[in-house]
């Protein structure tokens, strides 16, 4: 299902974010990097909490306006009962959706942000975030505990960002939204999430073509969540087999977040903050430069459930896009 | 797409992992804890004038010490990753993931988080341990009776 906003802008964006992801290739372009993983704060998921309200700060401070401008606010994280959204929003005096689409997360708050001014709110902010250790020892073993892991593993980010939504003719235009649905394709790996939500992925990517009647090359970027490497080449592989579709200009945003080569990440970044700080800092600062002028931005997530893995049940996956334009 | 047809696409694209190079390091590594175990037997047995019996468990407490040492200090999550079943298997790798459970929840209370989760991963150990340990008594038993 694809819905087209006529009228929606990203004003304004911030990124903040944690040690690794300062030292990886795109460290210039975010707004505050950490040189810890605490920040001041007691535990992992506390810091994870605060790096959505600083996230908030920025992006007011940037736009310029009073927090209580804000109608709403739109947000999700990976941790248990959303923990570090619904946390950080205890500190805030402005009604809230709380969302969960683990890593795609991103794009469906857009979407659902798109929606919510289209229906007459003025100013509305959806924001998501991840915590390495905080999801390594919530989806994982212990953060000390070294356990080999396989070439397909991910590596969590570390990090926030939030992006402001309103009518206003400012900042990057939201063009259309489409909502993905939950695919399984039988993997079980959860050493593999790319492969796990690659066949989503592909189903969001196609469905919003045929809806929009578009195709991949209409695009300047297709841009994936967090595949990974291994998982953006089964995405190709399966576009092309299941749909005839060539997708040539596409990356994935966990591949651009780090230095493959000289950081421990393995096939790449993922988590539910990795799709918006590399397309909030990096791909907008381009479409503002002129040099991208379409992107669909496609976050992927792996809807894992521990007790289900353990049940030896497969792994859902689903992926919500979402097409960014400059104004035009 | 057919489950079957997409687990070729991922199979074609999924890395093989090092298997051999893999065994080799713990092959090697295994070997070294060996050595440096049956070092500190003899330092116990003959500096220390410590019994053999003796000397294998303070050899195994030592060992036990320094891996939970080590692992507080942060890098031996490092060691481990390298040497894999070399520093695994070994009593090493238990006191490890004992104590990187115990650090990962010592801020959720002395009860409800080190008591309740410390053997996360290692508890698989004991228990498993303990029953293999009966099932053997038994055949010993058995064929001792024989």
């Amino acid at each position: 299902m694809t819905i087209k906003f006529e009228n929606i802008y990203i004003n304004e964006t911030a990124t903040v974010t944690g040690p690794y992801e300062s030292n990886g290739r795109l460290s210039k372009y975010f707004d505050k990097s950490y040189n810890d993983l605490y920040f001041g704060m007691k535990t992992w998921e506390q810091a994870e909490s605060k790096l959505v309200n600083d996230a908030i700060d920025i992006l007011l401070n940037k736009e310029g306006i009073n927090r209580f401008k804000i109608e709403a606010f739109i947000g999700g994280d990976l941790l248990n009962q959303i923990t570090a959204s619904n946390y950080a929003m205890a500190k805030e005096d402005t009604p809230f959706i709380g969302i969960y689409a683990a890593c795609a997360t991103s794009t469906l708050g857009l979407i659902v942000a798109a929606n919510l001014v289209n229906s007459g709110l003025n100013k509305v902010i959806t924001f998501t975030s991840s915590h390495n250790n905080a999801a390594e020892k919530q989806f994982r073993y212990p953060v000390e505990y070294g356990g080999p892991k396989p070439k397909t593993t991910t590596f969590t980010s570390t990090g926030s960002a939030a992006a402001l939504l309103s009518t206003k003719k400012k900042g990057i235009k939201l063009e259309s939204g489409t909502i993905g649905k939950v695919i399984d394709l039988g993997i079980k790996d959860v050493y593999n999430m790319g492969a796990v939500m690659a066949p989503a992925a592909a189903d969001t990517i196609y469905t919003h073509l045929k809806d929009t009647g578009r195709t991949a090359d209409y695009y300047d970027l297709i841009l994936t969540g967090d595949l990974g490497i291994y998982g953006l080449n089964i995405l190709k592989e399966y576009m092309q087999s299941e749909y005839g579709i060539t997708l040539g200009n596409c990356n994935d945003t966990g591949l651009m977040l780090y230095d493959r080569d000289s950081q421990p990440v393995n096939a790449g970044g993922s988590g539910p903050a990795t799709a918006p700080l590399v397309t909030y800092s990096y791909i907008f600062d381009q479409m503002k430069k002129g040099k991208l002028k379409k992107v669909l931005l496609v976050a992927t997530g792996a809807l894992m459930s521990q007790t289900m893995a353990n049940q030896k049940l497969t792994i859902p996956a689903i992926a919500h896009a979402v097409s960014l334009e400059v104004r035009g | 797409m057919e489950k079957t047809k997409y687990k070729n696409i991922v199979d074609k694209n999924t890395p093989k992992e090092n298997t051999f190079y893999d065994c080799l390091v713990a092959f090697v590594t295994g070997g070294l804890m060996g050595i440096l175990a049956e070092i500190l037997i003899e330092f116990y047995q003959n500096l220390l004038d410590i019994p053999f019996k003796s000397a294998t468990v303070c050899m195994l407490v030592t060992l036990i010490t320094l891996s939970c040492l080590f692992t507080c200090f942060g890098f031996f999550d490092k060691w481990v990753n390298f040497c894999k079943c070399g520093l695994i298997i070994p009593i090493t790798g238990f006191a490890h993931a004992t104590m990187s459970a115990a650090l990962e929840y010592r801020k959720e209370g002395l009860v409800t988080g080190i008591g309740a989760n410390m053997l996360k991963l290692s508890g698989a150990v004991i228990i498993f341990g303990v029953v293999s340990s009966w099932l053997f008594s038994i055949i010993r038993l058995v064929v001792g009776l024989a």
